[in-house]
């Protein structure tokens, strides 16, 4: 019986010191700032450099959710996240005008690319535009992968297929509903082409077969957008550390970090206020 | 086959050189689950012993019911869990949506069906028999109740360690409900599906080779009760 009763005291201790941990991590003595951003942000580790640097500088953690633009911004109107950086100009501006979003500035561009396996079976390389180019993939019936999940780049690939006047339909079209760097994976080992913004190929350039086969197209100009979320909507909104975030960014110190992050010697993004 | 080889090397080597960002990741997949699995035993093996002992009206079809939820989709908890403590739903005011505490209240919910079903199977296995031949030998209804609930510990720890087994290895509520945040919500499974995602293969090997070890050492503790039998 005294043999029990240690145990179940120890197991005690154990679940007190347990939930003691957990209670600390959450608390802790900083303020929290969500941010809801594209996959392609999250994945060519820009934002590992300016968030500690911001965190430092404001006693402000950022907790980073990366999701698709469309997910990002639906966090957004929930009043789920504080802060919003996506790619998708028109469902931005859309967010804007329902009075979900405030402050929007343009923060940084790069450009969508398309990739294709070495033998280029659908010769894109010969392409004009790129609207040619997709209709070559339809008409070469050659396997395609898109995202499928409503993401920046998603919008993006159906506006293309909208402007070729193709349907985005069949056997050759497969949508996979995951984010860049898992669809750019799918497309790798199906040797499909695939839209794919220029930063997130170039963080995972060394470790896949594809090539680009079409790029420099004004309709692949691919520009991320940062903005509150309206504190008007919701309470506890952290606006105040939202307004601290976009002041960094487009400020001068936040401008460089973007202008030198780079992988392989290439320059991921591009600034838009230097 | 060359990404195995090099995921073995990568977990010892996140081992021996106490990688700090992945044992921040290993403690709080051990701390959430064991909270999640400590809750749902505090509620489903009361829950699961008087369902399996009393019989009442109602009773198959409370069993049925359990036994459906046994196959309740992570992810699916995740969307209904998400949804109560989203801003705009009705616990939204206690900001729980990526936050660690949010993921203990998913990942109970799904430990919950299983260890209450698991009692429920074992109390009403072993009742009959134990409650007879506890009152034929004299006993009051009051010990033989005692008795069935020394008779069936070993099946009950059997629940828990199988609810164990299916909190620490899920992702669907994790990803969810805590969002992956770095240095805060990333669990070992999320932080496998994020490096998978990333192409890297080994690196998601190793984090799942951690999680088998925890698993291995934390079974073992548990098991050592069951031999230990003495208490």
């Amino acid at each position: 019986m005294l043999k029990t009763s240690i145990m179940y005291i120890i197991i005690g201790i154990i679940i007190l010191l347990l939930i003691g941990g957990i209670k600390d991590r959450y608390i802790g003595s900083n303020e929290r700032l969500i941010l809801a951003t594209t996959t392609s942000t999250d994945n060519s580790a820009l934002l590992d450099k300016l968030i500690p640097i911001f965190e430092e500088k404001e006693g402000i953690r950022v907790d980073v959710v990366a999701v698709g633009t469309g997910k990002a911004l639906e966090l957004g109107r929930s009043g789920d996240s504080d802060l919003l950086l996506v790619h998708d100009e028109k469902s931005e501006l859309e967010f804007i005008e329902q009075g979900y979003g405030i402050d929007r500035y343009k923060v940084m561009y790069n450009d969508f690319i398309v990739l294709g396996p070495k033998g280029d079976p659908s010769h894109l390389k010969g392409a004009t535009s790129v609207v040619e180019a997709f209709k070559m993939i339809n008409k070469g019936q050659s396997l395609f992968i898109s995202r499928g999940d409503y993401s920046g780049t998603h919008k993006q690939e159906l506006f293309l297929w909208d402007i070729a006047g193709v349907k985005p339909e069949g056997n050759w079209y497969q949508e996979v509903g995951q984010g860049m760097g898992s669809t750019l994976m799918v497309a790798n080992e199906k040797e499909a082409y695939i839209l794919i913004d220029r930063s997130t190929y170039l963080a995972y350039r060394a470790d896949i077969d594809l090539e680009i086969v079409f790029e420099g197209d004004s309709l692949l100009y691919n520009l991320y957008g940062i903005m509150a979320v309206n504190p008007n909507r919701h309470d506890n909104i952290n606006y105040k550390g939202a307004t601290k975030f976009i002041k960094f960014i487009v400020s001068q110190k936040g401008q460089e970090i973007i202008r030198d992050h780079k992988i392989f010697g290439e320059r991921l993004f591009n600034p838009l206020n230097l | 086959m060359e990404y195995i080889l090099t995921g073995v090397r990568d977990a010892i080597g996140l081992i021996l050189t106490l990688d700090q960002e992945v044992i921040g990741i290993a403690l709080l997949s051990i701390n959430l689950s064991l909270v999640a699995i400590l809750l749902a035993s505090l509620i489903g093996i009361p829950l699961g012993f008087l369902v399996g002992y009393y019989k009442f009206k109602g009773r198959r079809f409370i069993i049925t019911l359990l036994n459906t939820l046994l196959s309740l989709p992570p992810v699916v908890i995740g969307i209904l869990v998400f949804s109560f403590i989203s801003k705009q739903g009705p616990l939204g005011e206690f900001g729980l949506l990526f936050t660690p505490q949010g993921i203990i209240i998913g990942q109970t919910i799904l430990a919950l069906p299983i260890i209450t079903a698991l009692t429920v199977n074992t109390v009403k296995e072993s009742e009959h028999q134990i409650v007879i031949t506890a009152l034929s030998l004299g006993a009051s209804s009051g010990q033989a109740l005692l008795t069935l609930l020394k008779e069936v510990k070993f099946g009950i720890l059997g629940a828990v360690i199988t609810g164990y087994g299916r909190v620490i290895g899920e992702v669907g509520v994790s990803m969810m409900i805590g969002g992956n945040i770095r240095n805060f919500t990333r669990t070992l499974t999320t932080a496998i599906a994020l490096e998978t995602g990333k192409g890297e293969f080994s690196f998601g090997i190793a984090l799942g080779i951690i999680l088998m070890l925890i698993s291995f050492i934390i079974n073992l503790i548990l098991h050592s009760f069951q031999e230990g039998g003495s208490w």
